[in-house]
Formats: C-alpha cells, structure tokens, sequence
C-alpha cells in the first residue's frame, strides 16, 4: 500500500466523525522504485491532505519532506518534487495496520493490501 | 445465465453446469476467444492470470469489457485520465489489461481496485505481478473506505457487476457467489455501485459498465440520464444464454443543465438566465472536441 493510497483511506466505521488520517503501524515496509513523472505530481499535489502524508512517510521512515504545505512556487522544484514522488509513492506499507484515530480500531494490511472490510456491527 | 438454486461444487477451473459461459481455461484458448487474446501484450495475458478456486476466472464478460477498452483506447489516451479505479477486480485480468493499455505512473496514470473477496485481491495481485503493471488493491466492499477521499477523483471507473438475477438472499454471500449473484433481476449490487460511481467520478469522468440485457439497460440509461449522464453501449455481444452490453456513462453538460432546469421552478426566469449563461462556457469547451465521440 502507497502513502497516496494511506492519503485517499479513511474509517469506514459507521458513527466516526474524525476517521482521516489513519494512523500507520509498520510491521514491514519497502520501497519500490516508480517512474518519475512530474506532471502527474503537480496533478497530484493539490488533492494530497500534506500533513498525513508527512506523518505517515515519517512512520515509514522517511523524514525529508517538509513540515509545512509547500507553495506552489515549490513544484517548479525537482528536488522538492523527488522526494515528493518517493514518499507518495515509492514507500510501500507491506504489513502492518491502520489505525482508526477516533476508535483505535485496526484494519490489518497485508501483501501490501488494506483490509477495509467491517464487521456487522460496524456498519 | 441462469440464476443459481443450488451452491455449486467449485473446484479449480471445473465446468459449472449451471453456469454454461463459464468455460475451463483451457478449452477457451484452444477454442472461443479471438486471435488477439492468444497473441497481445495490449491487454492481460490469461497464462499469466492467477488464479482460486473462490475467485471468477476472466470469461466472456471480462473479454467483452476489455475489448470495450480497447476499442475506446485511443479516446481513453486522449483523455489523459489520472485515476482509473474498478470495483470488484476478481482475478485482475480488467485491471492489469487496462494498465498495459494506459501505461503507469510515468504515463501519468495511476490505478486502484477493489473487491469484497480475500481472495480475489490477492489474485489480483499476483496477476498485475505477474505482468509488471502496478495498482493499489484494496479489500472493501466496492469503495467503503476511500469514498470521502475519492470523491470526484474517478477518471475512469471500470466495473462488472454480479449481475446474474438470483434469489436475493445469495446476494452478498461470502466467496465466489459474490462475483455474480445480483438478485432480482441482478440489478441489487448495480443499483448500489451506480450513485456510488456517480460521487466518484469526476467531472470529465467516464464509467464502463457491463450488464446483462436482463438488468434492463435502457432503464440503467434512463436513471443515469437523471443524473445528468449521457450513455452509448460500446460492445455488445450474445452468447447462447446471455446478451452482454458495456455501456459507457459520460456527463453531458446540456442533460445536466435540462436537469437543473427541472429543480428551478421556483427561481425566477432572470435567474434561470443567468445560470444558462453561466453554463455557456462549458458547454462550448464541450463542443469543442472534448466531447466523447
């Protein structure tokens, strides 16, 4: 599972108010190197929610992007947007968790895919 | 094809009597399908398929919509979508087909699918691995999960549907059943995926949908229509038992000013007027070539 892929999941569970972003928990990660295609980031940037993905390539290891939202000015930057490209990307979350921030409920990742599966009584 | 009234025995890439286009492997490579799956690397190759016994096997309907992509590829390259999504991925082969035809993130593209079967995710898996083609794949029943995020992200949706008419209780059911068991008159997961494809699907978005002339079509059309979408089968085909259709849904900008209209009865005609004018504007950049064709 991508960090785009993490930026685009939320709880599904019926009743949660707060269920974006997912909190990670990372039993085994990789990375896979992906085709550089700066079109498709400046494409991309303005549906990403930034801070998850920070967090989320942070718990993945991965500290270079910054803190703050870049501006726009940013994504004239190749090296701004390499490190864009690797967290969204390239960081692979292979097994581990997803974690419901308001519940604390787990969905379980493996083989690189999320179960969003719920239970009865979640739904 | 029929509805089911029993639970068939399912064993790796029996024959189902019940079920007559389901056809082993084998006996569709050496006999029914054309020179094009035998030989292309446009679309998924079915040796390189994985496969489960739990886990519906490509058929006539997973070729019918495959070649509805590929009939429309140069369009789809055209339209430069960024996200293409199919719901209910099964083995991969749609998926993976629809990868090789677009190419990946250095095309800009990039692909998610799901489905509400363990198995069939994994399967998925291994098939676009299997051709080195890459999607997210996701288990969730058809977007549960991604919906708030994704909404208007959906470029291209691909979906074929459990569209089989059955008994409704075998709607739903854990396993293969769920690939194909769509209830009175199969409709009962298509009628659920279509508002569904609509929040998803972005503004220039198309969805390919396969159904069976036994889900009633045109009233399919006819209820999108009402959302504001224009709609052309692109392939059909008839088998002994069944008659497939793909059809495409595409917004249309003048349906979805005639819909407005209907809504505004009580807005008076100056502010009529001035929400068609606000229209023009789209609707010339719609004339003008962007428009499916």
């Amino acid at each position: 599972m991508r960090l785009l892929t993490h930026n685009m999941l939320s709880s599904n569970i019926k009743g949660v108010m707060n269920g974006f972003p997912l909190r990670l928990e990372v039993e085994k990660s990789v990375s896979k190197e992906v085709e550089f295609n700066s079109d498709f980031l400046r494409n991309m940037f303005p549906k990403i929610e930034w801070k998850a993905l920070v967090d989320a390539a942070r718990s993945m290891g991965y500290a270079e992007l910054p803190e703050e939202a870049p501006e726009s000015s940013m994504l004239e930057s190749e090296e701004f947007l390499m490190k864009f490209h690797h967290a969204l990307l390239e960081l692979h979350l292979e097994e581990g968790a997803l974690i419901c921030p308001e519940t604390g409920r787990r969905f379980p990742v493996n083989k690189g895919i999320p179960n969003m599966l719920l239970h009865e009584d979640e739904v | 094809m029929l509805g089911v009234d029993m639970e068939p025995k399912i064993e790796a890439n029996a024959v189902m009597p019940s079920l007559p286009s389901i056809r082993a492997k084998e006996e569709d490579q050496q006999n029914n399908r054309p020179v094009s799956y035998r030989m292309s690397t446009r679309s998924a190759q079915i040796r390189l398929v994985s496969s489960h016994p739990e886990v519906y096997e490509p058929c006539d309907d997973s070729f019918a919509l495959v070649d509805a992509l590929l009939a429309d590829r140069n369009n789809l390259l055209e339209h430069r979508p960024t996200f293409c999504i199919e719901l209910g991925c099964g083995s991969g082969y749609v998926i993976t087909s629809l990868a090789i035809m677009l190419g990946q993130e250095g095309a800009g593209v990039s692909y998610f699918a799901t489905d509400i079967n363990p198995h069939a995710v994994r399967v998925t898996r291994e098939t676009l691995e299997a051709h080195g083609v890459h999607a997210e794949v996701i288990l969730t029943d058809i977007v549960s999960g991604l919906e708030r995020r994704l909404v208007g992200m959906g470029d291209v949706i691909v979906v074929n549907p459990p569209y089989v008419p059955t008994p409704e209780d075998e709607v739903g059911r854990d396993g293969i059943a769920s690939a194909w068991a769509g209830g009175e008159n199969g409709r009962s997961v298509i009628d659920r995926i279509l508002p569904i494809a609509d929040k998803l699907l972005s503004e220039r978005g198309w969805l390919y949908m396969l159904t069976l002339a036994a889900n009633n079509p045109s009233q399919i059309c006819r209820m999108m229509r009402e959302k504001g979408y224009a709609s052309r089968i692109i392939v059909q085909r008839s088998t002994e038992e069944e008659s497939l259709h793909v059809i495409k849904f595409w917004r249309d900008t003048e349906i979805q000013v005639g819909t407005k209209e209907q809504i505004t009865e009580n807005r008076t005609p100056s502010e009529v007027m001035e929400s068609l004018l606000s229209q023009i504007p789209r609707l010339a950049f719609w004339r003008s070539g962007s428009r499916d064709s």
